[in-house]
């Protein structure tokens, strides 16, 4: 159990009113209420998984909450981002959550860290706090997360999101195992779609927030049994909860100290890999796509994102052929038909999906030009109905 | 002997979109060299060229992680035994 000081803090009569229904619970009671007051809670990321955590902390009686983000809202963070409020689109997350903290509980102190965490202050930074959440959304940050969390002796209340799937755990908790033990080492860039890409259902992120909201609130109390040693799957297609066993491993190499981790997740090399195989890339600007179409040029215009984004917005004239399909080479063959002869235009949302297919396009033999920051570059030119989705 | 391989998200653009698949075999390694010679496209994400599990995959018998499994690739599989497939994933904030 976690060894939190109780002797100096006091409740006072309208924390007991406002706390009475874990008061009259014995599992929490004056002791517990007293427990989760003097707990310090560190979040990493204030998104989709912090939200709906954060606002069950706060409600719960967490006496101190600390923040690290640096983003600032979007409006396409309102679908599942549920602590913040259309009036703070493009400020940012953590004064939004610290205004919607002390809304839900004035007795909770909140710290704020608007910076990227890092190799550098992490260690800093975690060694105030008796717990760490981690709601952030890359490799690199999950994997500094977990190191600082073992070389300080900290819980690591972890939770994953991919479309409808999620994924929740404790890790290095009680001698538990942690993240390297479940997963060693990262897929390298662009395997896995991000959210960005690959979308989320806005509920999801709250299903497993608050099932990281309640496992930090168990290790503050020191009840019940944490989810360290099980990694629970939940499937909201299904509405199923799955248990797998997560055990140590004991070819996991132990962790000394924090390392570089864009290099550790290959962001570095997939950088310069792009930019390879990018060099012989030829784009055209919205402008001189826009001329041509004026001219009425023979061109065909290729657009190759999912056809549920062509459902939202596409440039007149633009052919689907998604990316996925010139991957597996079908997509290749009906470019080549449609081309005849023509000179050849691609696209995606913002040019990276679009720079790949040319690439695989190149090796078949056909010549192509990339549309420069894709339909949402287009959009911003030409046509203000296209949404920035 | 027919196993039931779950495929998450991820994987499913490789398996038709498939979310279950019904597989044969007698082991463990028998049931993914099976599957992935049905669904050829899954290999490299399961597999390294060398043809070691990938260190951000896990493949599950039962709730069991099979490389804890003292026979590892050659434990024998349980007739309508599940295998899961669960990939890392990162999404939470964006």
């Amino acid at each position: 159990m976690l060894n939190l000081d109780t002797s100096h803090v006091q409740l006072s009569r309208d924390e007991m009113e406002r706390f009475s229904r874990h008061l009259i619970l014995p599992e929490v009671g004056i002791e517990g209420q007293k427990r989760l007051k003097a707990g310090r809670v560190l979040c990493i990321g204030s998104g989709g998984l912090g939200s709906p955590l954060l606002l069950y902390l706060a409600a719960a009686g967490v006496g101190r909450i600390g923040l690290v983000d640096f983003d600032v809202v979007d409006v396409s963070n309102l679908q599942r981002q549920i602590i913040h409020g259309t009036a703070w689109v493009n400020k940012p997350k953590i004064e939004s959550a610290k205004q919607r903290i002390l809304d839900i509980n004035p007795y909770c102190q909140v710290d704020l860290y608007e910076t990227r965490l890092e190799a550098s202050n992490a260690l800093a930074i975690f060694g105030d706090y008796d717990v760490v959440v981690d709601g952030t959304d890359n490799f690199p940050t999950r994997y500094l997360v977990n190191d600082a969390c073992v070389l300080t002796g900290k819980p690591n209340v972890y939770g994953s999101i991919f479309r409808f799937e999620g994924q929740a755990t404790v890790f290095n908790y009680e001698d538990g195992p942690n993240y390297r033990d479940l997963y060693p080492e990262p897929p390298p860039p662009g395997l896995v779609p991000s959210c960005a890409e690959g979308g989320v259902l806005g509920i999801l992120p709250g299903i497993i927030g608050v099932i990281q909201a309640t496992e930090t609130v168990k290790i503050l109390l020191g009840k019940g049994t944490t989810l360290s040693g099980r990694l629970l799957l939940y499937d909201a297609l299904k509405m199923s909860f799955r248990e797998l066993k997560l055990r140590k491993n004991p070819a996991t190499p132990p962790i000394t100290g924090l390392i570089d981790y864009e290099q550790f997740c290959g962001i570095p090399q997939a950088t310069a890999a792009d930019s390879a195989s990018q060099s012989g890339l030829v784009e055209i600007s919205p402008a001189q796509l826009k001329e041509r179409m004026e001219a009425g040029k023979d061109f065909v215009l290729v657009d190759v994102r999912n056809p549920n984004e062509f459902e939202i917005a596409r440039i007149p004239g633009s052919h689907l052929i998604p990316l996925p399909d010139i991957e597996n080479g079908d997509g290749v063959a009906r470019v080549r038909q449609l081309m005849n002869g023509s000179e050849l235009i691609v696209h995606c949302k913002s040019g990276m999906r679009s720079a790949k297919a040319l690439g695989i396009l190149k090796e078949a033999g056909i010549e192509g030009k990339n549309l420069q920051g894709g339909i949402l570059a287009w959009g911003n030119a030409y046509d203000p109905t296209i949404p920035n989705y | 002997m027919s196993v039931t391989v779950l495929i998450p998200a991820p994987l499913r653009p490789y398996t038709d979109h498939a979310e279950t698949v019904e597989i044969e075999g007698h082991s463990v390694g028998e049931v993914m060299t099976n599957l992935i010679e049905r669904y050829s496209d899954l290999k490299r994400h399961l597999y390294s060229e060398a043809g070691q599990l990938r260190n951000f995959v896990n493949v599950y018998l039962g709730d069991e992680d099979i490389r804890h499994l003292e026979q590892g690739e050659a434990t024998p599989v349980p007739d309508k035994a599940t295998i899961s497939i669960v990939p890392s994933i990162a999404g939470g904030l964006a």
